[in-house]
């Protein structure tokens, strides 16, 4: 499964810097497609910031270039989450609302890891990704107490993303290290403060959070759905076919 | 891409404290909240600015091009009406 033996730090990169890379395809994806100028820009400028996080933290877990765009599906590490569809722009928001808030809560407290780098890094991304937070709480607000269309998007987007939640509290033997290590957040500390952030948007939005389903879990050990394949494809045609290209 | 049904908000940046905020374009939005987002990621992309004010466009009373030459006109021969006639120190940057 795994063809990179790593340390708990290098693994702690990865899972983080995976999930910013393939968030940021996944929302680049919009770019042209917008529904309106100005919100493909915004997606445009999310999916700018995810690249960005993405290329720091994979260029501190080794060579960023390489493991971007020559790395196969089971050796990616992020959440199921942020590989999910981006579906229409309701389904796209629900997602965005429940990955960057964890992420919010997880650089929040990031910033006092041991290890210099994650500390700075988090130091420098929080601010970031409050925005992100912000935007998205915002959009589903509007949408969810929008109209009736907008509302029963809102809320299809929301069941599609909610069952890959339980993953984002997992810890395995591999972020267990890393927390052992003093340098990774130990996600459950902070999941009651999450699961209530939702609820609060969610409430002011008018929508019913969804019911909770069976987890489904593997995506930070390699284990991915079906979408991710065919995101990387896209992602890594270039550089594959033509290696020496230069841009 | 459409957005016809959202009003149209004119955007002023300001560049730096001290200095005043200027117009730099417009953005569609169906609130002033995300009138202020819009303008932050389509104008302040590169730096541009430390504070955003956003108008809707129906809002702003523009004079009339019709009525240019009586506005306008009668101030081209009062040259006099310019601070050009003091020396300024070097020191001094923005006036």
């Amino acid at each position: 499964m795994a063809t990179i033996a790593v340390d708990p730090r290098t693994e702690y990169l990865l899972r983080l810097g995976d999930d910013a890379l393939v968030l940021g395809q996944r929302l680049s994806e919009w770019t042209g497609h917008g529904p309106v100028l100005e919100v493909d820009i915004s997606l445009a400028n999310l999916a700018l910031d995810l690249v960005g996080e993405a290329t720091l933290l994979l260029g501190e877990a080794g060579d960023g270039e390489q493991l971007a765009f020559h790395r196969d599906v089971l050796d990616f590490r992020n959440c199921l989450l942020v590989e999910q569809p981006n579906g229409d722009f309701a389904q796209t928001i629900a997602r965005h609302l429940l990955y960057t808030t964890w992420q919010h809560m997880l650089l929040q407290r990031l910033q006092q890891s041991s290890d210099k780098f994650l500390s700075e890094i988090a130091h420098k991304a929080v601010k970031e990704v409050a925005y992100h937070r912000d935007l998205a709480s915002d959009w589903t607000i509007r949408l969810g107490d929008g109209t009736d269309e907008s509302a029963r998007r809102m809320a299809e987007g929301l069941d599609w993303n909610w069952r890959f939640i339980p993953e984002l509290f997992e810890v395995d033997e591999g972020l267990q290290a890393a927390i052992d290590a003093g340098i990774a957040v130990d996600p459950r500390t902070f999941e009651d403060e999450y699961r209530s952030a939702i609820a609060s948007v969610l409430a002011e939005a008018k929508l019913e959070a969804p019911a909770d389903q069976r987890p489904i879990l593997g995506g930070r050990r390699g284990h991915h759905s079906e979408h991710l394949g065919h995101l990387l494809a896209e992602m890594q045609f270039l550089p594959r076919t033509y290696p020496d290209a230069k841009w | 891409m459409s957005g016809h049904d959202w009003p149209l908000w004119e955007v002023f940046i300001r560049s730096k404290g001290g200095l005043a905020h200027r117009h730099v374009g417009s953005v569609h939005a169906p609130d002033a909240e995300l009138a202020l987002a819009h303008a932050r990621d389509t104008y302040t992309r590169r730096l541009e600015g430390v504070s955003i004010w956003v108008v809707p466009s129906a809002e702003i009373v523009a004079s009339d091009p019709e009525q240019a030459g009586e506005l306008f006109e009668p101030a081209e021969s009062k040259i006099y009406r310019h601070p050009t006639f003091y020396d300024i120190p070097d020191e001094v940057k923005h006036i």
